[in-house]
């Protein structure tokens, strides 16, 4: 919309490229006040939509019980009941089944876990002596609580009742709706629910596994972690021969405070240029890859070029080698010694005199491992980016282009207003996983220069805290590379990592929705059909 | 045709030309830097000694060996399977055994990649197709979710495994990598976008069902996605070392080929002898990757669905 409004606007219409661009800019600086107004304004009216679907759950509730039968009112201890006893056995039982479930984990596990939740524990391991057979004694630990259980179990209890209310809600609602339909002679049975199966629930049927992975193996993780950030679980509580215990605020306290592990500004120093290196990283790691699989796989599609199948199997075929393999490979060959191949070959030629520290050199930066990073990652993506592109690519009608051509056309203008606004609205969320990927990318890092060169400090005029020195941060570290090395070096500080794990969530969510809520491949999905 | 016609038609030949040329150079060009280090990662592993800056072995002739050249040889093959030999007692020692690994993530690539691709292709479908209320929060849910550094939660997932008895075996990888299959939907699901709703409702007053218009109708013309996803995610057990050495802990029988390998030239003693058989390794590995890559390479490569779709 605000596309076709600034093209019939004569005063956008009359300026030059660069005053185009700028009044662009400008036009979405002085549209925010405009947005922020409308946002602020559809608060209330949000507020009140869910204020009223809130008024609805309840007035349910409230009719279930005043107008339900015994079976009905029977549901709100027993789950399912209802729908057991109108002809729904099957939908009753799994109703049924996951309160039993619930019940079970609640007794056996979940009920201790929450109780003790407050304080993560009291007593975590005895030292007792027992003999044994030579009547030599030995000392032994019984473990009692573990703080990192205990969480864990609260966090899986907190779900389960999550689910068990959403249930429970669902499962009265249904009962009194099947009470009131029979009144007028309405019955569902367990066949019309096997045919919603693959018809009408067809999306709860497609998402049910998909979504219990992601909640149990994703979600849980996740919640768990930012959690975790609240506590002090480091080298010096490990469980379960330690506990460990809730520490609020300190560990944010540590990146940005003066005191803790800040010790003077080396920390946030460290801190902002790392951030600044991973997004810079992400950007040029995501678009090079992009527009550089794009392009070769618009060259290879070109009509009357041979071999298509060739070209594009020379660098699929890269693909087939395992990454870490590759990426190990090129680390090798781009070594800092004399031996390492790209250095022998270029002082055999005689344009070096000495090696070159390809991934190590600390000069401007780390600038050189840098691009050398940047390059070979692009040599690693590429293939990719080039296989979703070609048949991408060829599903772009014909006729768009024909009639562009007779137009008169030209190439670059055909690929500007054709070729570039269709790949960006099928791969639009795609191209965003990608660039989240690249600033959560371990492997490239890790595997290419571990992260190095170290950073320097000024020893003379700081403190440098153990959190730089013991996990080893180097200039071209990600935030996730280096949370990785807080987590397995010697004096692991999983705290510490968390807060930076949760830092760069935040910063990358801000950006991505922003992008996402604004992408035309979201906002106009079935454009393009 | 007239005088002026040829004179255009000439030119426009010439320009032809000269654009192909450009257009092969810039190809060969291509080809050279990515086969590169490949070639040079076969070239390594068939040296008879760990040696980085040989990028050609010598022919193994007489005057070679005897002059300490590095020459061509299979024998870090051999050592792959049968065991790095003692100098002393001239027997092959195995200390691990590359076979087992190889199984293994054969075993959980084919199992996991068959499951992945069928929930990754049914989740697009849902969030292509389908319009229900959750489809946009859970969209985004998930888009955010991957934003979250994926390793900070390894150690609770070791935890959540054990819990339900599945920890340190190949099944546990699998479940990790099957519970991660909503998280690639963006790809299938751009391309389900891009098929015209008006099939769903030609099949639909047919009196299809959902399923049915699935598997039916928009299947058949997804080949090529379909052949993506299996691939993509049949690759990727081959490669990912974190996950799985984190799972597999020390038990080298639940190893996969890439925790094994890297284990080889970290933790071994005498790493550097090692290299040369881990180049082998990677070499191996690539083999069904490749044969699958080459096998399939008319779905991926030939077009989408061409004209049948857009007609």
């Amino acid at each position: 919309m605000a596309q076709e409004t600034m093209q019939n606007n004569l005063e956008y219409l009359s300026l030059n490229k660069l005053g185009r661009i700028g009044y662009k800019i400008s036009h979405f600086f002085t549209g925010i006040p405009k947005k922020a107004n409308k946002k602020i304004h559809d608060v209330p009216i949000k507020v009140r939509k869910k204020g009223l679907a809130f008024n609805n759950i309840f007035r349910t509730l409230i009719r279930a019980f005043a107008r339900g039968d015994f079976k009905t009112r029977l549901s709100f201890i027993l789950m399912g009941f209802g729908l057991v006893t109108r002809h729904q056995v099957i939908r009753g039982a799994l109703y049924f089944l996951y309160e039993a479930f619930f019940i079970l984990f609640m007794v056996l596990i979940g009920g201790n876990a929450l109780s003790m939740l407050p304080t993560l524990g009291s007593l975590s391991s005895v030292w007792f002596t027992v003999y044994d057979k030579d009547g030599l004694d030995i000392q032994q630990p019984a473990y009692f609580d573990n703080s990192f259980t205990i969480l864990l179990y609260s966090i899986l209890a907190f779900v389960f009742i999550g689910i068990l209310i959403f249930l429970w809600y669902n499962q009265i609602r249904d009962s009194i709706n099947l009470q009131e339909r029979s009144y007028i002679g309405k019955y569902a049975s367990d066949k019309q629910t096997l045919k919603n199966v693959l018809d009408k629930s067809y999306d709860k049927t497609l998402l049910f596994i998909p979504i219990g992975g992601l909640t149990i193996f994703t979600i849980i993780p996740i919640v768990m972690m930012i959690v975790i950030a609240f506590t002090n679980y480091d080298y010096f509580h490990i469980s379960p021969s330690k506990l460990f215990d809730w520490v609020g605020f300190y560990n944010l306290g540590q990146v940005f405070s003066s005191t803790g592990a800040g010790q003077g500004t080396a920390f946030l120093r460290v801190f902002i240029q790392v951030l600044l290196w991973t997004i810079i990283w992400a950007f040029f790691a995501t678009f090079s890859n992009y527009f550089l699989g794009m392009i070769i796989a618009m060259i290879i599609n070109i009509k009357g070029i041979k071999l298509k199948k060739l070209w594009r199997t020379v660098l699929i075929s890269t693909i087939a080698v395992p990454q870490f393999i590759s990426l190990m490979l090129i680390s090798f060959m781009f070594g800092n010694s004399s031996f390492a191949p790209i250095n022998a070959i270029l002082m055999n030629l005689g344009w070096t005199e000495s090696p070159i520290a390809w991934l190590s050199d600390s000069a401007f930066n780390a600038l050189l491992p840098k691009v050398v990073i940047i390059l070979v990652n692009t040599w690693v993506g590429v293939p990719y980016t080039m296989l979703i592109c070609t048949g991408l690519l060829m599903n772009i009608p014909e006729d768009l282009y024909e009639s562009a051509r007779i137009d008169g056309a030209s190439p670059a203008k055909m690929y500007m207003k054709i070729t570039l606004p269709y790949m960006l609205f099928v791969t639009g969320p795609y191209l965003l996983s990608q660039f989240i990927g690249n600033i959560n990318n371990f492997n490239v890092i890790y595997l290419l220069s571990s992260g190095g060169p170290a950073f320097i400090y000024d020893t003379a005029h700081e403190t440098v805290p153990a959190a730089l020195t013991t996990s080893g941060v180097g200039q071209t570290d990600l935030l996730i590379t280096w949370i990785y090395k807080l987590t397995t070096n010697q004096y692991y500080d999983y705290g510490l990592a968390s807060v930076l794990g949760i830092l760069v969530f935040v910063l990358v969510a801000f950006f991505s929705l922003l992008f996402y809520n604004n992408s035309n491949s979201v906002n106009n999905e079935e454009e393009f059909q | 045709m007239n005088r002026e016609g040829k004179t255009h038609y000439r030119s426009h030949k010439r320009k032809i030309i000269t654009r192909n040329v450009l257009v092969y150079t810039l190809l060969v060009i291509v080809s050279i830097i990515w086969l590169v280090p490949f070639f040079y990662l076969v070239m390594q592993s068939l040296t008879s000694a760990y040696n980085p800056s040989v990028i050609i072995p010598a022919l193994p002739t007489e005057d070679n060996i005897n002059a300490g050249k590095v020459v061509f040889s299979f024998d870090n093959y051999i050592t792959l399977f049968a065991g790095m030999m003692n100098k002393t007692s001239g027997e092959r020692e195995l200390v691990y055994d590359f076979k087992v690994w190889y199984l293994n993530t054969l075993i959980i690539a084919a199992i996991s990649s068959i499951i992945e691709t069928v929930l990754v292709l049914g989740t697009s479908y849902a969030f292509s197709r389908l319009r229900f209320k959750a489809r946009k929060p859970l969209m985004k849910l998930i888009l955010v979710l991957g934003m979250f550094p994926g390793f900070l939660s390894m150690i609770i997932i070791y935890f959540i495994l054990k819990l339900i008895g599945m920890e340190g075996n190949i099944f546990s990888l699998i479940f990790i990598y099957v519970a991660g299959s909503a998280m690639q939907y963006y790809i299938a699901k751009g391309f389900f976008d891009t098929i015209p709703k008006s099939l769903d409702e030609a099949a639909m007053i047919d009196g299809a069902n959902k399923n049915t218009i699935f598997f039916k109708v928009i299947m058949p013309l997804s080949k090529p996605i379909v052949v993506y996803t299996f691939l993509i995610t049949f690759t990727a057990p081959w490669g990912d070392f974190m996950m799985a050495s984190f799972l597999a802990a020390g038990d080298s029988t639940a190893w996969t080929v890439a925790v094994g390998l890297r284990t080889m030239i970290t933790t071994l003693t005498d790493q550097q002898k090692y290299f040369p058989v881990f180049w082998a390794g990677g070499v191996v590995t690539s083999i069904p990757i490749m044969i699958l890559f080459f096998w399939l390479q008319k779905y991926y490569v030939e077009g989408i669905t061409g004209g049948a779709v857009k007609g």
